[in-house]
């Protein structure tokens, strides 16, 4: 790790030396992981299939509890936050969630109002326009009356950034957002992610399996393998060719984009394949 | 315009079941009559109490396990109920009490039994686990309380099947000022829980990261909507089909908000018992249908209607 670490108070998210291990599992899910979320910052953790992405955020959110190590969110253990307070800080879109009756796009977003409503009370409209400036950020307004199930893929992700955005966190959590969209709708996305940690100075972490994207868009990139840090920082000093090639276990080829290391994976020879 | 359709919808229902029964009793006479005031106004008002209560615990049990399908009585509540009021029919345990309170000790046991199971993966309370404890229990409970009305004497047998069927006729004003007491304590927390409720339906992971303390609705639900089914089963037994369908036609016409959705289930799930009852006092009478039979009868085609519109949509 080479970057100097900041008080842990100036930071949204902040995790140090984590490790974790699921009931019964033979071995640890996460090995002293740290990392850090500021606000304005935009953070891309990578990693191979079950290298430990979901459980670092699931630790990070306070859903699940570090068996060592710190999660701090806004200076306040992650688990210890009521859930309420904490969905007015940070706003998370899931990898998958379910519609069990069928909604309409402004009913969904309205739902990102629930944190600031009370018991008893009803949306005021100032929970409406929450909702319209979430919507506009997106630029999804004018869906707001079309049904979930009419929107294609690139639509539907597009109004779940703009639930969480309803909720006016400071930090935005996205699981994989990118995933079965097309070119236009993933580049899409992350203009839009990016475009709200330069405008409105949120934080953002974001799981993502496109290392390319991760590199062109974010500051700051932790590539984790088998729940430990292979290394974390400024995408062209994580993402060297020997790295991605030990960690995914492929030969690839790395150039360089606007300043931004970009993968290029190569074929293998027919002998050597296995 | 619908929420004034509906109360006149209730109060069409209500005013039909005093006025109509197997006594003839001329309009002008209605308020002076006896058989009005000491039979059908509470009969009435225990008919749309017991409805509106199925409705929203109905409504409410489909949001926590996540399943359309989900009736108050499939979680295990009824073959507990069934189970007690059938063990005092054959105990022949006496008072006018009696009934009720063994079939509401039934239906709590039975819902001590499925809780624990639900959270039998840990501190989690598992909605999947309910279901299917729930259907396990009651399938359990249904095959002894079988096994005693096998054997128990003809009359017994009759009085027990009926009461299985629900009904009303054990109406009265005390038994209306029981209910009336004590079902707003879990409507409320039911109401209570609208928008939790609907966060819900997101699953369980998103209601939690949009800020609801996900295994506290799910525990106050489940507790509240089971005692809501405990006594309405314990004051007129095993009414289906309002707790399944009166959500279901309320979700069509105010959508799936628990804020306005809940409201809704309580006055037409009251409004179909109150209506559903009159029927069964009536279509044979002197004699009564048990209420159940008439609300399956309605709510099947209903039902069946309605899931038709939904294939198509």
């Amino acid at each position: 790790m080479n970057d100097v670490r900041r008080a842990p108070e100036s930071m949204m998210l902040w995790l140090e030396g984590v490790s974790y291990r699921y009931p019964g599992a033979a071995r640890d899910a996460l090995t002293n992981v740290s990392l850090s979320v500021g606000l304005g910052e935009f953070h891309a953790v990578l990693g191979p299939n079950g290298s430990g992405k979901t459980t670092l955020v699931r630790i990070a959110l306070g859903a699940v509890q570090p068996l060592v190590g710190r999660a701090d969110i806004d200076g306040r253990s992650a688990s210890r936050w009521p859930r309420q307070d904490l969905a007015r800080l940070v706003g998370v879109v899931p990898q998958r969630e379910d519609n069990l009756f069928p909604q309409r796009v402004r009913e969904t977003v309205l739902l990102g109002r629930y944190p600031h409503l009370s018991l008893w009370g009803r949306e005021r409209a100032e929970d409406h326009d929450a909702v319209d400036r979430a919507l506009a950020a997106c630029d999804a307004l004018h869906l707001a009356d079309r049904w979930l199930w009419t929107l294609s893929g690139g639509e539907y992700q597009r109004v779940r950034v703009a639930r969480a955005l309803a909720q006016e966190p400071k930090l935005l959590v996205l699981d994989e957002p990118g995933m079965s969209l097309d070119l236009k709708h993933e580049m899409g996305l992350f203009e839009l992610v990016l475009g709200l940690v330069k405008t409105q100075g949120l934080g953002v972490l974001m799981i993502t399996h496109d290392l390319n994207l991760a590199a062109r868009f974010a500051d700051s990139l932790l590539l984790l393998s088998e729940g430990r840090t292979v290394a974390s920082g400024a995408p062209a000093d994580v993402l060297t060719q020997e790295t991605v090639q030990a960690v995914f276990s492929w030969p690839v080829m790395m150039q360089t984009i606007d300043g931004r290391p970009q993968m290029v994976p190569l074929r293998q020879p027919k002998e050597s394949r296995g | 315009m619908r929420w004034t359709l509906l109360v006149i919808l209730a109060v069409l229902a209500l005013a039909l079941s005093v006025v109509l029964g197997p006594a003839a009793v001329p309009l002008g006479e209605l308020l002076r009559s006896d058989i009005v005031w000491s039979l059908r106004v509470p009969r009435a008002l225990l008919a749309f109490l017991v409805g509106g209560s199925l409705g929203v615990a109905g409504a409410g049990l489909q949001a926590l396990v996540r399943n359309p399908l989900a009736d108050p009585f499939l979680l295990g509540l009824s073959g507990g109920a069934g189970l007690g009021a059938v063990l005092a029919i054959a105990l022949h345990l006496s008072g006018p009490w009696a009934l009720p309170i063994a079939a509401f000790l039934g239906a709590l046991a039975a819902l001590g039994l499925v809780y624990r199971l639900g959270l039998i993966g840990g501190a989690s309370l598992d909605p999947r686990i309910l279901l299917l404890g729930g259907v396990a229990i009651g399938a359990f409970t249904a095959a002894i309380t079988t096994a005693i009305v096998s054997l128990a004497d003809a009359a017994e047998l009759r009085n027990a099947f009926l009461w299985l069927w629900g009904g009303l006729s054990g109406a009265s004003w005390d038994s209306v000022l029981l209910v009336a007491l004590y079902a707003p304590i879990p409507l409320v927390v039911l109401f209570a829980a609208s928008r939790p409720l609907d966060l819900l339906a997101l699953g369980e992971e998103s209601a939690g990261y949009l800020g609801a303390d996900v295994e506290r609705v799910k525990r106050r639900v489940y507790l509240a909507a089971s005692l809501l089914t405990a006594a309405a089963v314990a004051v007129s037994g095993v009414i289906g089909f309002v707790g399944l369908v009166v959500p279901h036609i309320a979700r069509l016409t105010w959508g799936h908000r628990h804020r306005s959705l809940l409201p809704a289930a309580f006055l037409g799930g009251g409004a179909l018992l109150a209506f559903a009852d009159t029927l069964a006092r009536t279509v044979v009478a002197p004699r009564e249908l048990p209420v159940g039979v008439v609300t399956a009868l309605v709510g099947v085609p209903v039902f069946a209607f309605l899931l038709k519109r939904w294939t198509i949509a």
